[in-house]
């Protein structure tokens, strides 16, 4: 008789472990918000990285853990960013419209009535039906607000969108301090959240619907309307990112709707890595700065520092063609070769991105360490 | 006897499947009450799945209809009978690979408890239902397992933690389809065991092959031969009754034990 209460308090052990901090959770946050004294000259782009990621993790939300794959999630970015934009421009610099929290609730809300509406479409059907429903959304959305040039200045966008401070004290600065702080508030609040909600039942709930659809009936599960909660609330996150970025940014251009959003922004997931929360923020962070250090110049300037410390001996005709070659390779002209090595590199070989990467080395690492000591 | 006990817990009237020229389900009429031990079997492709299916709501029938508690249900889906009562386990295994034991039946209790939109309260917060899953992953036998990922583990286990995703909604109604199929024969016992342990109050339908584990477990048979109900009785009739043993010819011998 007393094995039984033995497993009852593991199995409460084991259920709340899942949800339970690690130390490398804490690291990650203590050391996304040092960025802001780290790298005080580059908050633009980092702020930048924020909004991307944060779309990355809307996507994660519902294909990492629902299992529904998109290939519209820009839809609901560009639409924040526009509603957020003409919310701000309606306010004119006074509360309330103009204030950035209610101007990401309004896009957060209008998003996520999309999204409501739109999840009944991608209920039914495969994988292929799913992505091309996603698409055929996010086209139209596109062309709508195209056309709408009365509203959303068509082609040239919404330009000079002003916000109010941040509640009222913290106002947008030249050197994007206010605006990075904010982001990484707002993302860090959403995450919070969504980590409660996947360590939840109702998680859990999706991640058998993604293993199992029939099972999961068959067990009584409401198939349907978890996937119109889930799909709707991915939608107010890719909403709320595309807002941060028009509010941090200032504009709203039809870029940010553009279809090329949608598969960045499923490439950065698969990047860093689907189903765990993170997998979309490293990936946004790896594939922003390998861009940025691409279209930089830099690798000019790192040939010409190898070539004056060549020794002379290697300083020859057939070698510095080779060099020239590889560092020619890094201009931003062939960042699509890289990028789409990487991507087939990593998908056939590595499963999970970048954090499948990671935590399969430290696997190994504890297996070997573990053999050393025996 | 009272009226609850008369009416079928299942009943079947008439109920016919057809795909395209093929007659699947052949005019079954089936009662079933609370408590019975029941068994279906017959001869490879005579239509036991697919009977199964109508009853659970995977497929629905060509005509005919499926009666719950005296309630007609012919029209309920999957997930409206299983909430009704109606559970089953599948012949092939029907898991969530990526989740642990813990959490596949963690689910279903909470499922069954409607408690299953909560999203703010993390998981194992609610000892009873912690409680209830480790009681019933020990009682399968599966509790030493409960943690590990349920797409690595042995197809034995597999096969137990079915039967426990089913059992843990508690249900009126369970549906065996071939719960020991593909098992290899050291590990039946602890099956045929499992089985043998279910509560008493629930209809248990047994569809097997394996004339052993039917002999043993069931009070009353359907014997389905092409789709058609062939014969219908108790355990003791079947085993004596030559036209079944005209169906198995061949096949494997009847030993009543």
């Amino acid at each position: 008789m007393s094995a039984a209460p033995t497993h009852r308090s593991l199995a409460a052990q084991r259920l709340l472990d899942s949800s339970r901090w690690g130390w490398h959770e804490y690291a990650f946050w203590l050391f996304a918000f040092a960025l802001y004294f780290i790298f005080p000259s580059r908050l633009a782009l980092l702020t930048e990285i924020i909004t991307l990621g944060l779309l990355a993790m809307s996507i994660d939300l519902i294909l990492g853990f629902a299992g529904i794959v998109t290939l519209g999630q820009g839809a609901f970015f560009g639409l924040g960013a526009y509603v957020a934009g003409l919310v701000a421009k309606a306010g004119m610099g006074t509360f309330p419209l103009s204030d950035p929290i209610i101007g990401l609730i309004i896009a957060a809300g209008v998003t996520g009535l999309l999204g409501f509406a739109t999840s009944f479409l991608v209920l039914r059907g495969s994988d292929l039906t799913r992505l091309m429903v996603t698409l055929g959304v996010a086209l139209i959305l596109a062309e709508i607000i195209n056309q709408m040039r009365w509203l959303t200045g068509g082609a040239d966008g919404l330009q000079g969108i002003i916000s109010s401070p941040v509640l009222g004290l913290f106002d947008f600065d030249l050197y994007n301090k206010t605006a990075f702080l904010y982001s990484m508030v707002v993302l860090f609040a959403l995450f919070m959240l969504a980590r409660r909600i996947v360590h939840s039942p109702f998680g859990l709930s999706i991640k058998a619907i993604k293993g199992n659809s029939l099972r999961a009936r068959a067990i009584g599960v409401p198939v349907n309307p978890r996937l119109i909660a889930i799909y709707t609330l991915g939608a107010s996150y890719a909403g709320i990112a595309g807002a941060l970025l028009a509010q941090t940014s200032q504009s709203a251009s039809p870029d940010m709707i553009a279809f090329h959003r949608s598969a960045d922004a499923l490439l950065i997931l698969v990047f860093g890595g689907a189903g765990s929360l993170y997998g979309g923020v490293i990936g946004a962070v790896a594939f922003r700065l390998l861009q940025d250090l691409f279209s930089s110049g830099a690798p000019d300037v790192w040939l010409a520092a190898l070539m004056n410390v060549l020794p002379s001996a290697l300083n020859v005709a057939p070698v510095t063609a080779v060099l020239k070659v590889i560092f020619g390779l890094m201009g931003p002209k062939y960042w699509s070769l890289w990028l789409g090595l990487v991507l087939v590199l990593l998908v056939l070989y590595v499963r999970g991105g970048i954090l499948g990467l990671l935590s399969n080395l430290v696997a190994r690492f504890k297996r070997s360490s573990q053999k050393e000591r025996l | 006897m009272s009226e609850a006990m008369n009416t079928p817990i299942l009943e079947t009237r008439d109920l016919c499947k057809r795909f395209g020229g093929l007659i699947a389900t052949d005019h079954v009429s089936l009662k079933l009450y609370q408590g019975a031990r029941h068994a279906l079997i017959g001869p490879n492709g005579a239509g036991k799945t697919t009977f199964v299916n109508q009853l659970t709501g995977v497929l629905a029938p060509t005509s005919g209809t499926i009666h719950f508690a005296g309630q007609d249900i012919t029209s309920w889906t999957l997930r409206q009978r299983a909430v009704a009562g109606i559970a089953r386990t599948f012949q092939i295994n029907q898991l969530f690979a990526d989740l642990s034991p813990l959490q596949s039946v963690v689910l279903a209790i909470h499922e069954r408890e409607d408690a299953g939109r909560e999203w703010f309260h993390p998981l194992g917060t609610r000892s009873a239902i912690v409680d209830e899953a480790a009681h019933l992953l020990s009682d399968l036998g599966i509790a030493d397992v409960m943690d590990e990922r349920v797409g690595a583990l042995p197809y034995g286990k597999q096969r137990l933690l079915e039967i426990a995703v089913a059992v843990a909604a508690k249900p009126k109604v369970l549906l065996l389809d071939e719960p020991a199929a593909g098992v290899p024969e050291s590990e039946r016992e602890q099956i045929l065991d499992v089985v043998a342990r279910l509560p008493s109050d629930v209809a248990l339908i047994l569809i097997e092959h394996d004339m052993h584990l039917v002999f043993r477990f069931a009070k009353t048979i359907s014997v389905l031969v092409n789709g058609a109900l062939l014969v219908d009785g108790t355990a003791e009739d079947i085993a004596r009754d030559p036209r079944v043993k005209q169906v198995y010819l061949g096949e494997e011998e009847i030993t009543y034990a």
